[in-house]
């Protein structure tokens, strides 16, 4: 359902400016969404002060200073800290990518560093979104190998062709960026697979040791499951490991045109 | 036991920063929505040709007042715009111009395009037509 205003309880309301820290000769502003279910307050947004001169370059580098250094009860996941599990993904200043490969430096030209949960996803507690739906979503693809034939003796084999078809879809780390980026999702998030289940449907597809590839295209074609993909681009723009989600969806949409030819 | 969390949606329109992919979904999305109504207007205009000249002269008194061509200018563009658009999500559908440069500019020329059709159209009417 389009919905464009956010429900009464999640509203963003007042919010507080914690000191800057003593001594710090630059500091960098951070405004940064907070919601606890402890208290029951709508949400609101905290404004912080990072001493940069005692901090790393990255967003990630600079929530964990402030929870270090100024308020340890803000709430984030976090865990590489370079990219490669996706646990840090958030909106910032506007965008959805990964606190830990995001420069606070790069973002707003030297303005407030804004940043909030994924978008439209029930939240946790301030930074964590609750992404139950989105995993149910990719278990539903089922993500692993189906096959009739006999097991062989030793590993299914594929030419480095076969296996080259793989590249630009096995990388995806589930960091839920490019879903919660796109509109589509928002409004039909029950129904709507995304554009993270979808590319890792297509990989399935893509993948020439796989057996159920009719399967596959039965279970996305669907008004809702697939064809809620309206080409608007958010996921491809968002996708921190460059991806294209888009163009994974456009190729399931080929592949049944395909095959009722 | 735990008590029932009612839990906040996070924000989505009202920090998602805009891409110009984004807004010309919508944009296609509201021209493909003002092309029914234009529609109208063109069933309008035969059902007053079908009727006689009494008819037609109300339908052109109001295409022609400045309020009914500046509704027809409009439908102009939402035409062009649907139409460029419509290839656009043509070519992607075919699998091309997903690519960061390709697809910002397929969306820039759908964009950019339909604004010169709609007035290269209106030009050439005035030209060849007198405004009439």
């Amino acid at each position: 359902m389009v919905e464009f205003a956010l429900p009464k309880n999640s509203r963003i309301t007042g919010g507080k400016e914690w000191p800057k820290p003593e001594g710090a000769t630059e500091t960098r502003e951070f405004r940064i969404y907070r919601w606890s279910p402890d208290d029951g307050k709508n949400p609101s947004v905290d404004v912080y002060h990072v001493d940069i001169h005692d901090c790393g370059p990255m967003v990630l580098d600079g929530l964990i200073w402030i929870k270090n250094h100024i308020d340890p009860t803000l709430s984030f996941r976090r865990s590489c800290r370079e990219g490669v599990c996706g646990s840090c993904a958030m909106n910032i200043d506007g965008q959805n990518c990964l606190a830990c490969t995001t420069s606070m430096h790069d973002v707003a030209a030297g303005g407030a560093v804004k940043v909030n949960p994924l978008p439209h996803q029930p939240v946790v507690r301030d930074l964590v979104p609750d992404l139950t739906n989105f995993y149910a979503q990719y278990a539903s693809i089922e993500p692993w190998l189906h096959t009739t034939t006999p097991t062989p003796q030793k590993e299914w084999k594929q030419s480095k062709e076969d296996r080259e078809k793989l590249d630009g879809l096995y990388e995806c780390i589930l960091c839920a960026c490019c879903s919660t980026s796109c509109p589509s999702y928002w409004w039909n998030p029950d129904r709507y697979l995304g554009p993270a289940a979808l590319l890792q449907a297509n990989r399935w597809v893509m993948d020439s040791r796989d057996e159920a590839t009719g399967e596959r295209l039965d279970n996305v074609e669907d008004a809702f499951r697939l064809y809620r993909c309206h080409t608007i681009m958010n996921c491809t723009k968002a996708c921190p490991k460059g991806l294209n989600p888009a163009k994974a969806i456009a190729n399931l949409k080929f592949k049944l045109v395909e095959r009722q030819t | 036991m735990t008590a029932k969390i009612n839990r906040p949606l996070s924000p989505h329109l009202q920090t998602y920063r805009w891409t110009l992919t984004m807004a010309m979904s919508i944009v296609h999305r509201a021209t493909g929505l003002a092309l029914y109504f234009g529609t109208i207007l063109l069933a309008w205009w035969l059902m007053a040709v079908a009727s006689g000249p009494g008819a037609y002269a109300i339908f052109s008194g109001f295409i022609g007042s400045w309020i009914g061509r500046l509704i027809v200018f409009g439908y102009t563009w939402a035409l062009m715009h649907h139409l460029l658009s419509g290839i656009r999500h043509f070519v992607w559908d075919l699998g091309y111009g997903f690519g960061p440069s390709e697809r910002e500019g397929l969306t820039w020329a759908a964009l950019i395009g339909g604004i010169v059709l709609t007035v290269l159209l209106w030009v050439l009417a005035y030209a060849f037509g007198g405004g009439r």
